[in-house]
Parts: C-alpha cells; structure tokens; sequence
C-alpha cells in the first residue's frame, strides 16, 4: 500500500460524506484564515508605525530627564533638566544639528474651534533635528526666536481640525489665551506621531515660549527647565558615541561619580526601534496564539468526527483486515485521511485568510501584509494538528480485532 | 516483522493448476494437508461465567477438499472458522496453515497469512461501497505488495473466473446481490489462497441466485482444484459437498461424507 493508493483511498472516504468533512474542515479553515489574516494585520502595523518613526529620524538622539529603569531611588534622583544641561552638552561633538525642546500640553482656539494640543517649543534648529517638512508657509528662525515673535508652524492635521478649508497662513490664533500668527503648516505624516511633532502638534520658538506664554510654568528653582534635548548625529556610526559622550557630559554636570546611578536618559531612535519591534513581536505572536487556539479547536472536532468515523467503518477496516491489512497499514490510512482533511482546509484557509487581509488593504484601514512565513506557518501547524488528533482515531482502527469488526452491526 | 513484499504470493498466476489431483477421492495418492488444528479450544469469558464456544477441535483439510462445517447456531461454527481464518486466536490448541505454525504468530504475521494464504467470502459480500468490483478485487494484492499491470492483470483474471469481466468499472450498489457475491468471490481467489473460507455465502441471496453461486463454487473446485471449506446451518448446500463436519456444543459430531 503506497502513499498514492492511500491518499486515493482518503479521498474517496471524505468524498463519501461531503457535508461532514466540509463541517469539519470549517474548524480547520477558520483557524488557519485567522492565523493568515492576524499575522498579516500584525505586520501591516508594525510597518505602518517602523515607518512613521523612521520618518522621525534614525539618528536621533534625545537626553530626558529621569530614568526610565524600573524600581532604583527616586526620591533622591533630579527629574528635571535645566537649561544650564542644555548649555553644558550643547557643544559635544559628532553633532549635526541640536534643539533643546520644552512641552506641555495647551489649548488652541480660533473663533469657535478649541483643541488641546502637545506644543512643543524649541529653537529653529529643530527642522533638521526632526526632519520636519513644510506643507505650506516657513519654519520659524532665528529672529524668529531672538525676537520672542509670537509664531507657530502647526501640524496637518491641527490646520484641518482649526481651520477647516480655510488657509489658516497668516491667521492668528489663541494658545491659551496667547495669539500666536501662524506662519507653516506641516506636511502629513500619518498617526500621532511620537516625541510630538506629528500631524496634530504645533511648534513656537523656544523664547517666545519662555517669555510670553508658559512663564512660571517653565521655571523650577529660578532655573528654566527644558523637557528634552534632540541631536541629529551626524552619521548613523556617530549614534553610539554620541550617546557615550552625552553620557558622561551629564554626568560630569549633574556631579555624579561613575558608580551613581544616572539621574537622566538618552535613548537613540534606533532603540526606540528596537524595543518598539520586540513589542509589535510580542503582540503579533500574541494574535498568532490566539489564532493557534481556533486552530486547535478545530483540531478537536476533526478527532471527534474521526472518531465516529471509524466506529462507522468498523465492518470495513475489518474487511481490509481480513484481506491482509496490517495494523501498521490501517493506521497510515486513517492517519492520511485527517492530514489530507487538514491540508485541504488549511488551503482554504489560507486562501480565505489572504482575502480578509486583502479586503483589509483594500479598505485602507492597515496595510495588511501576507508573508510567505506566516502561510508556511499556519499550514504545517494544519498538517501538524491533523497528525496529532488523527493518531488516537487511527489507532483505534488500527488495534480493532478483526473478527470483532466483522461482526459489527 | 514481515514486510509487504515477503509476502507476496511466488505465483504470479491467480489460482494454480497444480491441484488437479485434488476432486475428493479422485486420486489414490493423498493430496498434502494444507490445514491442520490440534485440541483447539476458545473461551468466552461472559460476565461470570464462561462460555466453551470450541471444547477440544482436531480436523484438518486436503488440498483441493471440498467441505462443508455444519452446525445449529451456538455450536462454535463461527469461531472455528474465524480461527481457521486467522481472524481469530484460540485460547489452547495447536493450528498448522499451509506448512505454517500459526500459534504465536504477531497481528502483522496473522495478517500476512490472511492476505496470502486465506480467501473469504461473507454473506453480506462485504465489498468497499464506492469502489468498483476490479479495486475491490484488487484490494487483497494491494495488501500483499503487487502492483502496477501484475495487479490488474491478476485482478481481471479472477473477475473472468466469476464471469463478470464486463462488470469490472460497476460499483457494488450497480450490481446485483448474485453479482456482488460473484466479485466476493474474485477478491476471495485473486491472491490464489491455500484455502477459501466462505461464510453462509448463499444467506442473504434468494435461492435461485444461491444456487448459481453454489454452482460457482462447485465450478471453481472441480475445474481449478480449489480448497472450499463452506461454513453454513442449510442442509440444502452441506448436501452438495462431500465432506461435511457437524458441530454441536463446540465438539465435532460428525466428521464424513
């Protein structure tokens, strides 16, 4: 009995009870579509976002404030960075462009439109830094900021949700309570965006905002307080040591010896990749697993059904006893036919799986990707679990006493 | 272990010639045994008691022997042809098969002596529904490791012995009950077995067509030397052979012509 002649024999089994092993492929189908089409929404995500923070820039770097360790004395750490560390790491080298940024959260009204808004206030320079791109109108300059001019480029999506159609160049706003002319529009990037700076944030010259807005609000110990400090590195090779001499320039400002602990952060948008890849990993998997579930489910209910099928076809395995079947060889047949059931669910499967995803691109709600991993996947676990709930059916078939058999009525 | 193509039977040929000598009291050398049981015994264990279904057999059968198993029903006519037939094991008792010990054989060694050396034909024909007569007929070479035109050769040969050579691409349910038990009984001999086995082959047929399958067989004996041991309580087909062995209460009672 070779492969060929049972996979035959498997088939024409399950052709024999086309409604029920269509039944039973559902489970199969179900499980591996959700595996496909989950997976492929997982990576859609992980794209979508990898790209809009790439958009921000791989080179940069940001020193904050704090620590972003878990446990470690707070109490006892500086959460604040002042202007002075500003002024003290302003000069490392490696450097292509640097802005000291202050953020807070504001309210943004013109006529009857209200909107709260992450403002970020920063010097001119931060145009290189972020890689921020013009819509329409300028960047604010140096004059800009030396000359403390109430200003603001804002981003796409705040023009929309202020000014609707109008062009808002030249308008004037309200930033609490402040008016503000504003003078750029960003380009659209897509999502929030993250650090600020995305479609609806807003950006003033750091003066200005020290002066003529946020006031005390700025200020702890009568020093002015900046919330971070962004570097462009100059090369994508100057990242790492950029990060070692902020580092020890801090230190060195902040007066802390080698052994202390550092009472600040400077995180590189490369590690921000990195451990925003491990977490779209995790959550991935996570569907992926979830999916696996179904998958077993439906596993169970092919056991099930081959269970019956067996007792059902009691006199035939019998029969092929009786003409010379080994035990080993009823085993095999029973076996093929769950996997063939499996396979071909899992074809289905996938075909359905790659449909939802592509409906799901076609409704441009994620750019859902279907991988060729992730179909390899989902059909050897389809295979996998057909070989594993049809080997207890299978062998029931198998150790039946001939004779017994026979006689089942 | 013995693996498909060990047993594969050394004839190519669907039931030899070479038993001619073999018409019951034809001859005046004796034909070779090919079956022999010794005090076999099988016990039923039935909640607390148990059930003696076979108390102490001893026959054996000649090549070429024609003969019927007789018995009322309870009798053990069954379970001595489900042993004969390596369908089943007895308890104690010794079972030579062809020139095989059959005692303490594994399930894989029993199954290789019902695909080589065994035919059987039931009452309710048992044939794979869905499958046509010559994949039926085929199945007990499958089994055995032939394959390819030998096969289907071999196949096609035994369905022209039951004369249904042009039934070969029907299925069972296409076929009548007389057809149907005909390409039981190809499937019986395609593998050229020492001994054909056939259960109440007539029990669920009418007694027109039971009587041209008896003809078959009857046929298939004289013309091509087969061994037929009939398993049966009617009178009517143990009249037909010459040998008949009568069971009651799991002892033979009678054992002659």
């Amino acid at each position: 009995m070779n492969l060929q002649d049972n996979i035959q024999v498997a088939l024409r089994a399950l052709a024999a009870n086309k409604l029920r092993s269509a039944l039973t492929m559902l489970g199969i189908i179900i499980g591996v579509a959700s595996v496909v089409a989950l997976i492929a929404l997982g990576n859609g995500a992980t794209a979508a976002i990898t790209a809009q923070i790439e958009g921000i820039g791989t080179n940069l770097v940001t020193v904050f404030p704090g620590r972003f360790d878990k446990g470690g004395p707070q109490g006892r750490l500086q959460t604040v960075l002042f202007y002075d560390d500003y002024l003290a790491i302003a000069n490392v080298s490696g450097v292509r462009s640097m802005t000291p940024i202050f953020q807070s959260l504001t309210t943004f009204n013109y006529e009857a439109e209200t909107s709260a808004v992450q403002l970020e206030a920063a010097l001119p320079s931060y145009e290189i830094v972020r890689n921020a791109e013009l819509d329409r109108g300028r960047f604010f300059n140096a004059s800009d900021n030396a000359g403390r001019s109430r200003v603001v480029v804002i981003g796409y999506k705040l023009s929309t949700d202020l000014f609707g159609a109008i062009d808002p160049m030249g308008r004037s706003l309200k930033i609490d309570g402040v008016m503000f002319e504003v003078i750029g529009v960003l380009k659209k990037k897509g999502g929030g965006g993250f650090g600020g700076g995305g479609d609806d944030g807003a950006i003033i010259p750091l003066e200005t905002a020290y002066t003529r807005l946020f006031g005390g609000k700025a200020v702890s110990q009568g020093r002015r307080v900046v919330s971070s400090v962004s570097f462009a590195a100059a090369t994508a090779d100057e990242v790492e040591p950029l990060i070692v001499r902020l580092e020890r320039i801090m230190r060195r400002q902040h007066g802390l010896s080698l052994t202390d602990k550092m009472d600040f952060t400077v995180f590189s948008q490369n590690a921000f990749l990195d451990a925003f890849t491990i977490i779209t990993a995790t959550l991935s998997a996570f569907l992926g697993a979830i999916a696996g579930i179904s998958l077993l489910v439906g596993g169970i209910g092919i056991m099930n059904i081959m269970l019956v099928s067996v007792t059902e076809r009691t006199k035939e395995i019998g029969l092929r006893k009786a003409v010379g079947a080994r035990p080993r060889t009823i085993l095999i047949q029973f076996l093929i036919e769950t996997v063939v059931l499996c396979m071909v669910g899992g074809l289905v499967g996938v075909g359905l799986g790659w449909g939802v995803a592509a409906g799901v691109r076609a409704l441009d709600l994620v750019k859902a990707e279907v991988t060729p991993g992730s179909v390899a996947l989902a059909f050897s676990f389809a295979a996998f679990v057909g070989l594993f709930f049809g080997i207890y059916p299978a062998s029931r078939a198998a150790r039946l006493s001939p004779i017994e058999a026979l006689r089942f009525e | 272990m013995i693996t498909t193509t060990e047993y594969a039977p050394a004839a190519a040929v669907p039931v030899t010639t070479a038993h001619t000598n073999g018409s019951h009291g034809a001859s005046s050398v004796p034909a070779r045994v090919v079956m022999r049981i010794e005090d076999v015994r099988k016990n039923y264990q039935m909640g607390e008691t148990v059930v003696r279904a076979l108390d102490g057999v001893s026959m054996s059968v000649r090549s070429g022997e024609l003969l019927s198993i007789m018995g009322p029903s309870g009798s053990g006519k069954s379970t001595l042809m489900a042993i004969i037939g390596c369908l089943d094991s007895p308890t104690t008792g010794r079972y030579w098969l062809d020139g095989d010990y059959v005692e303490n054989m594994n399930e894989n060694q029993l199954a290789a002596m019902r695909g080589r050396k065994l035919g059987f034909v039931f009452q309710q024909f048992n044939l794979l529904s869905r499958t046509p007569a010559l994949e039926n007929v085929m199945l007990p070479l499958t089994y055995a490791g032939v394959r390819g035109k030998e096969k289907k050769d071999r196949a096609m040969h035994a369905l022209e012995l039951v004369g249904l050579a042009d039934r070969s691409h029907h299925r069972p349910n296409e076929l009548s009950g007389g057809q149907q038990q005909r390409v039981a009984i190809a499937r019986a001999l395609v593998n050229d077995p020492a001994i054909l086995l056939a259960d109440e082959p007539t029990g669920a047929l009418d007694s027109r067509t039971g009587k041209e399958i008896m003809e078959l067989f009857l046929n298939l004996h004289q013309t091509r030397g087969l061994t037929l041991c009939l398993v049966t309580h009617d009178p009517k087909v143990g009249a037909l052979t010459p040998r008949v062995v009568r069971l009651v209460d799991g002892l033979i009672v009678e054992d002659g012509a």
